[in-house]
């Protein structure tokens, strides 16, 4: 079993955090990498990306929102209990380098993903203007982690209730209007990412987004996580899960992340029923 | 019966024993065995039938070169308990073999009683030994050599890997199996479908490898969690990579990601491993078609095929793009598969796969093929009709057209060379890689192949290791 350390909720109670006992893996994880945890034995594999390690206590540390079934059901996990399963660090760690100025644009629980990759490009010497959004105050993430992680931290919400009254993609825009940036890093919900390569394109500035299809091993051995990028059929898990957003199929990705909708409902339904 | 019972029949005149199995209408709505086993005393007739060959010409079938005459003999006699030893000296998943080998092209497609008429049923034999042992035995654990201090570690846990690990923790070698997937198996457990292996028999299996001493170490993706070079900095002496070749193939024709395209292996794996067809039992959906198409006409198509029947398929069909005499699964399965109600569709490719609004597939353009010339496997190449094409209605569609080479550990491991293909180079009298202290075997050398020959490669390097440890390289 993998232990839980520590658990937060954040954001109202929809987004929780988990610092979960994982030596091997926190030893070897990089920024950008993924875990993939299954509860308990009829439980599903569910991946996630991992917010922050810590080597010497051998801990990894997961933020997600809860969605559908697994996650309500990893909700229900406190510290002691742990997951029957854990298995990572699995795709490819970001690319992490010195450029200049680099934009990091994070949505919802996005935020969470992006927060490492942040710091480790402050890191290596960029300068790291960070661009954080959610749908109102109380969903908001990170704020503090983000602004000790970057040199620049521009918030919005959606419905105007803090910070910039809009989408992270008008602050983008502003952004790209003042100065020249060197590089986009944008992770969130699929249409955030989608437009804010849209718009870096017309900039002509490199973007790499991290894309969460559905994965079942995350070794590359069922191809259900495959995307098309640049026209080519690329398996997310071994791939990725980051890529040029300029080549991304978001459409074809979208779709494909409704597969099992129907079925989501069903079990979430009954979990829900049963759980309360 | 009361005559058979009064005077021993002539050998000769011995029916093969027919294998009890579910009803075809039954057991294609569950998930259940499908052949039931021989009883003792059917078992004991079928050994009757073996000739008891002085120079057996089914055992050069066996790539493990089994003692068939001797196993049988020793069920003829009743002796189980000896039988299942008899077969444990060069096969340790007996169980597994009896119920998944391709007997028809290995021995029993060579037992001279097969000449003129049925052969002596050896898989199923084998199976009977197995299945009475792990029923009525002691559970005795074999002899074990002394420690050696030596230790090695066995990258995947399919048939190669615990081949690997069984006979070298016998050795007395400290052994541990480190498995990317959360649960031991390999293709046996993520792959074959519990109706033609049970799962708890692979349990049962790796359950007697642990109790016999091996570790078994899941969740460790070797090449991410942990390297090979690491392994060796850790203290082990040895590795053996049995990977399996798990990189699934999916035709490149124009809508091929459509939602309920899967590849063989991830409804395969969703069903078996995951338990996908218990949901919501289990959390794991799985889409069930009504109108299912499986392509390809290997092991993994049949068992995709039979799956989708139990899943509430209204309709499974095979398409193939050659023709019935090519098809490569076994023949065991494929009659179960049509007596199940599975539709073949032979000579006819996909040039297309058909959407609704909801990027679902709903159908797929197809054109009809016929034989041309033999292609570099000797069979004949598949050739095009032009003006051929015709449609099938589809909710649901399994691409079971083969699988390659996963790179994950290869890339991730220098100075082991591979062919072109990405299958890692082995000498062949050892299954030595060209990197020191790391040997290959099963289908990440030779490309998917069977269970047996899988097994057969583990044997060849647990051999080389040991002598290895003993010697040095
Ligand atoms: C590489 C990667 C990293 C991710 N990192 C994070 C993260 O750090 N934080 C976070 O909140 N979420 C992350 N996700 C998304 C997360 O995996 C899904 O939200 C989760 O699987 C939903 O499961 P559920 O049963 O609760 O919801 P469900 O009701 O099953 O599904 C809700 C939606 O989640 C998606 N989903 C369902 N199953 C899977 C699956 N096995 N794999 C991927 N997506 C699925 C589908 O679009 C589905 O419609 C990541 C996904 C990937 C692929
Ligand atoms: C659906 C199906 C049906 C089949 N039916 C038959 C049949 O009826 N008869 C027959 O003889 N053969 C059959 N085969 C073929 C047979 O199963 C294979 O040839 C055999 O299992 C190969 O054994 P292996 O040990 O080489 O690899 P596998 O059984 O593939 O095992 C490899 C293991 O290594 C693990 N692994 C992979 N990468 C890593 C990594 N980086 N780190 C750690 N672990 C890793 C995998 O998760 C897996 O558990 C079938 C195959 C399939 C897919
Ligand atoms: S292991 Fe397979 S090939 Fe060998 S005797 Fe048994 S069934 Fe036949
Ligand atoms: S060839 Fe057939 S009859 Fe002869 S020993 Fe083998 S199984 Fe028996
Ligand atoms: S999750 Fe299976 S190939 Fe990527």
């Amino acid at each position: 079993m993998f232990k839980i350390v520590h658990r937060e909720e954040m954001s109202d109670g929809t987004v929780i955090l988990n610092e979960i006992e994982a030596l091997k893996i926190a030893r070897k994880a990089k920024p950008g990498q993924f875990v993939i945890l299954k509860a308990n034995e009829t439980g599903e594999r569910i991946p996630l990306t991992m917010a922050e390690t810590d080597p010497e206590k051998g801990t990894i540390t997961i933020i997600y929102q809860v969605v559908g079934k697994s996650t309500a059901l990893f909700k229900t996990l406190q510290v002691g209990d742990g997951y029957q399963d854990v298995i990572g660090p699995l795709g490819k760690p970001t690319h992490i380098q010195k450029l200049g100025k680099v934009v990091c644009v994070g949505g919802g629980t996005g935020i969470a993903v992006l927060h490492p990759i942040t710091r480790a490009l402050k890191e290596v010497g960029n300068h790291v203007i960070c661009i954080i959004g959610a749908r109102s105050k109380d969903l908001l993430i990170l704020e503090d982690r983000m602004k000790a992680a970057s040199h620049e931290l521009l918030v919005c919400t959606d419905d105007g209730s803090y910070g910039h009254h809009g989408f992270v993609t008008d602050v983008l825009k502003e952004v790209l209007e003042r100065e020249k940036i060197d590089q986009v890093v944008a992770i969130g919900p699929v249409p955030m990412m989608k437009f804010v390569s849209k718009m870096t394109k017309e900039y002509n500035v490199r973007t790499l987004v991290s894309l969460n299809p559905i994965m079942v091993d995350g070794t590359g051995m069922c191809g259900g996580c495959r995307v098309t990028v640049g026209g080519q059929t690329k398996f997310a898990c071994v791939d990725g899960p980051e890529f040029d957003g300029h080549q991304v199929d978001y459409d074809e990705l979208m779709l494909r992340l409704q597969a099992y909708c129907e079925d989501e409902k069903q079990c979430y339904e009954e979990f829900c029923i049963m759980d309360s | 019966m009361a005559e058979e019972a009064t005077k021993t029949p002539k050998r000769e005149k011995i029916p093969r024993q027919p294998m009890p199995e579910q009803e075809p209408k039954v057991r294609a709505k569950n998930f259940d065995e499908v052949p039931f086993g021989y009883s003792p005393e059917t078992a004991m007739k079928e050994a009757e039938r073996c000739l008891q060959c002085k120079k057996p010409s089914c055992v050069p079938g066996c790539p493990v070169g089994i003692d068939i005459p001797g196993f049988i003999k020793l069920i003829k006699e009743g002796e189980f308990t000896q039988s299942i030893r008899k077969l444990w000296e060069m096969n340790s998943l007996p169980a597994v073999c009896g119920r998944v080998c391709p007997q028809e092209i290995q021995c029993e497609g060579l037992c001279i009683v097969g000449k003129k008429g049925d052969p002596v049923a050896i898989g199923n034999l084998e199976r009977f030994a197995a299945d009475w042992e792990r029923e009525n035995g002691t559970g005795a654990l074999p002899p074990k050599a002394d420690p050696t201090g030596k230790k090695v570690a066995v990258v995947g846990s399919g048939p190669a890997g615990l081949t690997v690990a069984g006979d070298l923790i016998a050795k007395g070698h400290d052994v541990t199996v480190f498995e990317a997937f959360h649960k031991p198996g390999g293709v046996l457990l993520y792959g074959i479908p519990e109706f033609r292996l049970p799962k708890e028999i692979v349990a049962q299996e790796v359950n007697f490898l642990e109790r016999l001493g091996v570790k078994v170490e899941c969740n460790q993706v070797v090449g991410r969690t942990i390297t090979v070079d690491e392994l060796f900095e850790e203290g082990y002496d040895a590795v053996f990579v049995g990977v399996g070749a798990g990189l699934p193939t999916f035709l490149n024709v124009p809508g091929k990601n459509l939602i309920g395209i899967y590849s063989a292996n991830e409804y395969l794996t969703r069903s078996n491993l995951m338990k996908a067809y218990r949901f919501p039992e289990y959390d794991t959906p799985i889409i069930r078609g009504k109108n299912v198409v499986t392509l390809g006409a290997g092991n993994v198509a049949m068992d995709s095929a039979r799956t989708a029947l139990r899943l509430g398929a209204e309709k499974s069909r095979i398409v193939y793009r050659r023709s019935r005499v090519e098809v490569p699964a076994r023949s065991a399965e494929v009659h179960h598969a049509e007596e199940e109600g599975v539709e073949f569709f032979f000579l006819a490719a996909p040039t297309k796969f058909i959407g609704d609004d909801k990027g679902r597939v709903v159908g797929m353009e197809c054109l009809k093929m016929e034989l041309g010339e033999p292609d570099a496997s000797g069979r004949r190449r598949p050739v095009a009709i032009d003006g051929s094409e015709f449609e099938l209605e589809c909710d649901l569609v399994i691409v079971a057209v083969g699988t390659g080479a996963n790179p994950l550990l290869t890339r991730s491991t220098e100075g082991l060379e591979l062919n072109k293909w990405g299958y890692i180079q082995v000498e062949e009298k050892t299954n030595k890689t060209t990197k020191k202290g790391v040997w290959a075997g099963g289908d990440i050398v030779t490309g998917s192949a069977t269970v047996i020959l899988a097994m057969g490669a583990g044997r060849i390097a647990a051999n080389s290791i040991h002598d290895y440890l003993t010697w040095g390289w």
